[in-house]
């Protein structure tokens, strides 16, 4: 099979080599069958993509140790849905992977896309016969061929890290990598609508349901890399700004910010030049991730593999980096804005506002991300920055974009007067303040944590407000019942409702993270039958006794366990376990370092999470660190309310176009939907 | 003042706002990333160099870890190949931290005068230590 895979690895780098050099070729020469020639390599580029991935799951799952990758990353003993998913679990695998979905993904991109935009297509599978080609190139010429066989045959393989054996971990990179695929599409877009001229909206509306989509992938891909991080790691948080935690979040940042600034370009033609370049910032963000993660430049935890491929991304980082700016330089003049600012009490202005800061953000990160780099090439010495300053830089930062949550969408457009500030923003407010307030009675001194809550409380209270008017207004012109007005309400207009249901998503996540700050963390040694007592921060005593440690084989390794029954405010809750796996061959012999398996109880106020530290000397007296987290659940309820959010803004179908076909925005997107419909 | 004047002064503030946020973020947070040789030499040149916060990264010493279970403190020690010296730390080490080969380190914390390390943090590398043994395995074929 190895044989095929190689073979469809050379003819996938052909084919988008072609499809790349022609459909540009076509625009200078032109000759148009060279653009519908570069749309048909583009296919060709996915069936070869598809050929090759299912030769390296063929491999995977007939254990055929004498392919290096298999060897590598699977074993006999190796459950089965990891040996299937061990596809993404080294470097040569992922950037097959990235290939095979962004191969797919550009043959989508030409099947859905609407036939109105049929002069953009040449130039979009070009683009992304370009980034396939790059990834292609880097397995065949970068050391990092998923085919390549080994000299000899091992009788077993190496097995897959115990951390990676999760199913969070299963699913996160596949997520990440889609977000960060899906990003190339939208990018492929722009670049289309600079070469082809085409400078009106017409990309945005081609494109628009890729953001969005590729920004739900990073959302939920960062969401499960924060849970993998909290249940297997078992330092008790699940941010820890990390270079690679760093890495996803800025593209998601600048994505983000392109999502709202676009919709100023779509209402009143402004920002064209901004969202251009915020479209190639997130793509060179993208791959600057996977740059970051493959080559080990910056010293991190979580850089699984490190190899000279980091050197590929960086000269295809800074060609395309270089190359796209350079168009959009040219283009510059015919980029002009159609319509000024005009009053600064408008939401055409909180939205900048809120793309200054969501830029501001992702500066700062990637500074600090940096910053090792840059102190040593500046100053001839390396100093590093840690969670301190991301937190110090982030917090104040977080806190303004998330008063701009609130504020964006409730300001008029053009104008907001001072009637409509009062209108809308009065109870927003008292809906923020009350709950401060009472907090602070209560005796919370923590001032960040206090004004995340009120903040979060004030966007609660901002959301509740539209859906609250807009319900009230159904019934009153349509005489509907309440719940049939909510359901059409927020049927009829998805990417708004969506949009604000996204933001109930961020300030739960918000409300989650301020949590942190009075997370308890205890560490102790005990005996069979011992108790240790740890207070929370919600008041709630737990009570933790020992029932000592067991040793069992179990599958693929030898499990140690320490149980702890546990007691809050004295009444039983359960037993809470925790482990030390020392994973195994199929031959018995040991593999990897011994993992902790973290013990969690998650709960709506806090977490129970108790970590075994091992064993003195053989005997069943046991060290524990035990933490009690607050609010942790909710960061993962954040997320699944942001996806849900996501998914429904760009859920297809609802309100047909507008008969009349007027240049309504909302209309001109429905249209296009329906476009996408017929084949 | 126009909406457009108004606008930019609002920019501004934000502008300024991060500059300064990173500015005296770094200043006051930022640690230095050190060799042991790096460090040897700074403490020669820089007495003050002593018991400032710092990071080292290094490899382990194989065969040095001693683990005092009952007091949950560890010591080791750690070289870069040209300097070596002890380091301490109370608290959990990662799993990743073991005698089992020569594992990588990022130990945070103060370089006493005594020299003696006393680590606030130990980060110990992911080994991609099977990725390697696998390449010697295939040299050795």
């Amino acid at each position: 099979m190895t044989l095929l895979g190689q073979f469809a690895l050379w003819i996938g780098l052909i084919a988008s080599l072609w499809g790349f050099g022609v459909a540009f070729l076509s625009r200078w020469q032109h000759r148009p069958e060279l653009g519908a020639s570069a749309i048909r390599a583009a296919y060709g580029v996915c069936a070869a993509m598809v050929v090759a991935a299912l030769a390296l799951w063929k491999g995977l799952i007939s254990h055929d140790f004498n392919i290096e990758y298999v060897a590598a990353y699977t074993s006999r003993n190796l459950p089965d849905s990891y040996v299937v998913t061990a596809f993404w679990a080294g470097q040569a695998g992922s950037l097959l992977f990235w290939a095979l979905v962004l191969s797919i993904f550009g043959a989508i991109a030409q099947v859905v896309t609407s036939q109105r935009h049929k002069e953009l297509m040449p130039y979009v599978a070009g683009i992304t016969n370009m980034v396939a080609s790059f990834f292609i190139a880097t397995m065949l010429f970068g050391g990092s061929n998923p085919f390549e066989r080994l000299s000899f045959t091992p009788p077993d393989g190496n097995g897959l890290n115990p951390q990676l054996q999760n199913p969070g971990m299963v699913m996160h990179p596949p997520l990440l990598y889609l977000g960060y695929i899906g990003i190339t599409i939208p990018f492929a877009f722009a670049i289309a609508a600079l070469m082809a001229r085409k400078l009106d909206a017409g990309w945005i509306h081609a494109m628009r349901k890729w953001t969005i989509l590729s920004w739900i992938f990073l959302s939920a891909g960062i969401t499960l890399g924060m849970w993998w991080a909290y249940v297997e790691l078992g330092w008790g948080g699940y941010w820890a700004w990390d270079p690679v935690e760093n890495a996803s979040l800025l593209p998601w940042l600048t994505m983000t910010a392109y999502l709202h600034s676009v919709m100023i370009q779509e209402k009143r033609g402004m920002l064209k030049r901004w969202n251009l370049s915020l479209v190639i910032g997130t793509f060179l963000l993208s791959i600057f991730g996977t740059f970051i993660t493959r080559s080990g430049v910056i010293a991190s935890v979580h850089s699984f593999a490190q190899s000279s491929v980091g050197y590929f991304f960086l000269v295809f980082l800074i060609t395309t980096g270089a190359a796209a700016f350079a168009l959009l330089y040219l283009r510059w003049p015919e980029l002009e804005p159609d319509a000024k600012l005009e009053s600064l009490a408008s939401r055409e202005s909180a939205f900048l506002f809120n793309n200054l800061v969501l830029v501001g953000i992702a500066f700062s990160v990637l500074w600090g991300t940096l910053f090792p780099i840059l102190s040593e090439a500046v100053r001839g010495v390396k100093i590093t920055v840690g969670p301190p300053f991301f937190n110090r830089v982030n917090i104040p930062l977080g806190l303004a974009l998330l008063a701009l949550t609130g504020i964006g969408p409730l300001i008029a457009w053009r104008k907001a007067s001072t009637a409509n500030l009062q209108r809308q923003f009065i109870w927003p407010l008292v809906f923020g303040v009350v709950p401060a307030v009472s907090l602070a009675a209560l005796g919370v001194r923590n001032g960040w944590a206090l004004a995340a809550w009120a903040l979060a409380a004030f966007v609660l209270g901002t959301v509740l407000q539209e859906f609250y008017r807009g319900v009230r207004a159904r019934i009153r012109m349509y005489d509907e019942a309440a719940p049939t007005a909510l359901v059409r309400l927020v049927n009829r207009n998805r990417r708004r409702y969506g949009g604000y249901l996204v933001h109930v998503g961020i300030l739960v996540y918000f409300a989650a993270f301020a949590g942190m700050a009075f997370k308890v963390t205890e560490e102790m040694t005990l005996s069979p039958g011992e108790v240790a007592e740890v207070r929370g921060a919600s008041g709630h005593v737990y009570n933790f006794k020992s029932l000592g440690v067991s040793q069992y084989n179990a599958f693929n390794r030898i499990v140690t366990a320490a149980t702890l029954e546990v007691t809050r405010d004295g009444k039983p809750i359960g037993v809470i376990k925790s482990e030390k796996r020392q994973h195994i061959d199929s031959f018995g012999n040991k593999t990897f370092e011994p993992s902790t398996e973290v013990g969690i109880r998650s709960g709506l106020r806090e977490d129970i999470y108790v970590v075994y530290a091992g064993s003195i000397a053989g005997t069943e007296e046991a060290n524990f660190a035990i933490s009690i987290n607050p609010l942790v659940w909710w960061v993962w309820f954040g997320g699944v309310v942001l996806t849900a959010g996501g998914l429904l803004a760009m859920w297809p179908g609802g309100r047909t176009a507008a008969p009349t076909g007027r240049r309504d925005v909302q209309s001109g997107f429905e249209a296009q939907l329906v476009g996408t419909e017929a084949p | 003042m126009t909406p457009r004047t108004k606008f930019i002064a609002g920019a501004t503030i934000i502008v300024a706002s991060v500059v300064f946020l990173i500015a005296s973020g770094v200043k006051e947070t930022g640690v230095y990333f050190l060799t042991p040789t790096e460090l040897f030499s700074r403490v020669e040149q820089d007495p003050t160099f002593y018991d400032v916060g710092i990071k080292v990264g290094a490899k382990v010493v194989r065969g040095s870890i001693r683990r005092d279970d009952a007091k949950q403190q560890v010591d080791f020690e750690i070289t870069d190949g040209g300097k070596q010296f002890p380091v301490t730390y109370v608290g959990l080490v990662p799993d990743t931290f073991t005698d089992a080969n020569e594992i990588e380190v990022i130990v945070e914390g103060k370089f006493g005068r005594d020299g003696v390390f006393r680590a606030t943090e130990v980060l110990a590398k992911c080994g991609s230590r099977y990725e390697a043994e696998l390449q010697e395995a295939k040299k050795a074929a």
